[in-house]
């Protein structure tokens, strides 16, 4: 058997996972790991300017892909730096690893140079972590690591490895296990058969039923199943923020996304259903507004992976615990028997009318209700949107940042497929949009990826411009450059009487169009809304097609997204417009 | 609600740091712990009190049965089950008070442990509120010190918790 140094065998380790990058930053105690990298071929790294940075590029990277992201940073502020990318990982449930160098055993706990409890300082945030003691035990922890990170609710794992464990003088042999068993984590494989006769039943008894599907649909790979399933009941779907694209976004049977942010009529229609079809979803605060005032009529059946998820927020009349793709095939294939046993076992005339409904709503207070009603100047961000959407077809994949763009890009922009869509839902996280779409880009070098940014996110790590430039990312940043923070200025305006404690920086801002050009990047400012489309198009023309391109759009900066959710209500309480309420 | 969990996990140095972790970030609310590892000695038992209603103490266990290294998780009271609790407990015995303490240890089925000429330490085996009965019956202001070891629990008949 082979003997491997402790930096070796974890790089060898990665490569047997089929890792192709690493996105990392090095520091003292992961040097001899960064050694043992610059001694083989098979897996890139990729040098960030910021930790953060490298875990938000992992990040992008595994929600476009489907595959773990993979990052490695050093002890102490290293570290710590990376654990925001991890916290925002871990609440949106996606699969990354990051290894992070400790000092070496002797000196643990003894407030060592560079020194930090990782294991401690993560543990709220990850979905398990492992502190290498002997460097014997590297190759199953890797092994492990992975397995936990992809399975079940995905998540981030921390591998936390001291210095000594990776000297290049002790070695041990290698092997690298094919498979590995945990008698504490065997997460579940399907779903209770029984359980999902009960949905298919409950689904076609139903007369008002809505399909609220969540991030674990995009996730676990269920869209296929769920497009099949909604169009053979012909039943209405609504995202959540992090599902949008698992039903497509132009499709008839779209209400739009639901929640604090969602449009009237997917809100309207979950409160006034008969059923829900919950299907990886959690009930977040941001859609069920007051749990106690949500769906009062509503026959709840909930699918998840996570059995802590059912009946957490919202009780689940019909739980199944599962991951979504078995699940959604097996209920597809049930309804499907059902169907044809008996072709007039639905209620037509019922679910006719309830179609009717939600056209009705639709028609009343559907997106652009309001924007309608606004004049061409100065540019809306919405309208940035809607431009973005025209030129790029629709084809391409969007990251966000967080506050009003984010809102406005999942409203506006209508995903056809799962994946496309990449943003920070559950953490919130600022300085998300940028290194997330760079990891994107890696995957998919020929894609189009659009960043859709606010200068207030953009700017919590512009710096990644630098890892751009080294690595030729030719991502596109639409700057909706409101010249504020613009959620929180809303809240300002809608609930502290207009007081912008702190939310404005107008006076301050830098030229971004010249920031963009100092990194070696193309700039473009627009202000005018008639030369919206022209500078859209250029960002995306041919001649851009290798460069990173920065639009910095001078937006309205008094607009609010609407609708939002009249706080302690229920679903069908919304603000619609300055003016309007429900 | 009070409720008596069981948890078997995996004897790993952090396991039991996730657990109090998960009751902290969560705001769940523990009143008794012990732990120790088992006749194997690659599994520790956890036994802990909280209190919660059913929604709550649902979420406890699952929440609890999430975390990688969590092999099994039992809320005891949902059947019956035996529950003890050891506590030694210091008093002042002089005079007269001195065969008065003997006397209600007796009555406690506890047992003195450590004599000096002004204290008796007694050993109390029972479950919670037998301890709390003899704690209440001790005199004001005669109580040196007490410590209690949290609440152990087994369920009842044939069935175990094991893997």
């Amino acid at each position: 058997m082979e003997l491997l140094s402790g930096g070796d065998m974890l790089i060898r380790a990665l490569q047997d996972e089929g890792v192709e990058y690493i996105f990392g930053y090095p520091g003292g105690s992961a040097l001899h790991i960064y050694d043992a990298i610059f001694r083989q071929q098979k897996v890139d790294h990729i040098l960030v300017r910021h930790e953060q940075a490298a875990t938000h590029m992992a990040d992008g990277y595994a929600r476009a892909t489907g595959k773990p992201g993979v990052v490695l940073v050093t002890s102490g502020p290293g570290a710590t730096n990376a654990i925001t990318g991890i916290a925002t990982a871990h609440m949106d449930s996606v699969p990354m690893v990051v290894i992070s160098g400790q000092v070496p055993s002797d000196l643990i706990g003894t407030d060592a140079f560079q020194e930090t409890d990782m294991i401690g300082i993560s543990r709220p945030v990850v979905k398990h972590s492992f502190l290498v003691t002997s460097l014997e035990d590297i190759p199953e922890i890797i092994k492990k690591a992975f397995f936990i990170a992809t399975s079940g609710r995905p998540g981030p794992v921390v591998i936390d490895v001291p210095k000594d464990v990776t000297d290049p003088a002790t070695t041990a042999p290698y092997n690298y296990p094919a498979t590995v068993d945990m008698r504490s984590y065997r997460p579940s494989q399907r779903g209770h058969t029984g359980q999902i006769k009960k949905a298919a039943r409950a689904l076609l008894n139903a007369k008002r039923p809505v399909i609220y599907s969540g991030g674990g649909v995009v996730l676990g790979d269920g869209s296929e199943p769920l497009r099949s399933l909604a169009r053979r009941l012909g039943f209405p779907v609504t995202n959540t923020l992090m599902g949008l694209g698992a039903f497509p976004g132009n499709d008839p049977q779209f209400l739009g996304m639901l929640g604090m942010h969602g449009t009237y009529q997917a809100n309207m229609a979950m409160h006034h259903a008969d059923l829900i079809l919950a299907i990886g979803a959690r009930f977040d605060d941001r859609v069920t507004n007051n749990p106690s005032k949500f769906c009062p009529d509503a026959t709840v059946v909930h699918v998840d992976v996570d059995p802590a998820s059912i009946a957490k927020i919202v009780t689940a009349d019909i739980p199944i615990v599962g991951p979504v793709l078995p699940v959604l095939k097996e209920l597809d294939a049930q309804v499907e028997a059902l169907l044809a046993d008996n072709p007039g076992a639905q209620d037509s005339e019922a679910l006719a009318d309830w179609s009717r409904r939600i056209d009705g709503w639709r028609e009343e207070h559907g997106l652009n209700h309001h924007l309608a009603s606004e004049g061409a100047e100065p540019i809306m961000p919405q309208r940035v949107i809607q431009s973005l959407y025209r030129v790029t077809g629709g084809n391409a994949y969007v990251t966000s940042d967080v506050g009003q763009h984010q809102m406005f890009a999942a409203q506006y922009y209508h995903f056809p497929e799962p994946r496309r869509w990449i943003n920070s839902g559950g953490l919130g996280t600022m300085g998300f949009g940028l290194p997330s779409a760079m990891g994107v880009q890696m995957a998919f070098p020929d894609a189009t990826v659009a960043c859709v940014t606010g200068e207030g996110s953009f700017m919590m790590n512009a710096q990644e411009m630098s890892t751009c430039l080294q690595y030729g990312l030719p991502i596109k940043i639409v700057c909706l450059n409101n010249q504020a923070l613009g959620m929180v200025k809303q809240w300002q305006d809608m609930q502290y009487g207009g007081r912008h404690s702190q939310s404005t920086y107008s006076d301050s801002l830098p030229d971004f169009k010249t920031l963009a050009e100092a990194y070696g990047h193309v700039g473009i400012r627009v202000d005018s809304a008639d030369d919206l489309d022209a500078a859209m198009e250029e960002t995306f023309s041919p001649a851009n097609a290798s460069k990173l391109v920065l639009l910095d759009v001078g937006v309205d900066p008094r607009e609010h997204v609407y609708p939002m959710a009249i706080k302690g209500g229920s679903m069908r309480d919304m603000v619609l417009s300055r003016s309007e309420a429900t | 609600m009070r409720r008596i969990i069981a948890v078997l996990i995996e004897n790993e140095s952090g396991a039991l740091s996730r657990v109090l972790g998960l009751f902290a970030q969560r705001g769940y609310n523990i009143e008794t712990l012990t732990v120790a590892p088992t006749d194997d000695a690659t599994l520790s038992r956890i036994t802990l009190t909280t209190l919660g209603d059913t929604q709550r103490i649902e979420q406890i266990t699952k929440q609890l049965n999430k975390l990688i290294e969590v092999v099994k998780v039992v809320d005891l009271c949902e059947d019956d089950h035996i529950e003890r609790e050891i506590m030694l407990i210091k008093v002042r015995a002089e005079g007269s008070e001195r065969a008065e303490l003997k006397r209600t240890a007796d009555v406690f089925r506890g047992q003195i442990v450590d004599v000096t000429p002004r204290t008796y330490t007694v050993q109390l085996t029972g479950p919670t509120a037998k301890l709390d009965a003899f704690v209440r019956a001790m005199e004001v202001g005669t109580i040196v010190e007490v410590v209690r070891s949290g609440v152990s629990g087994i369920g009842r008949g044939d069935k175990a918790l094991t893997i």
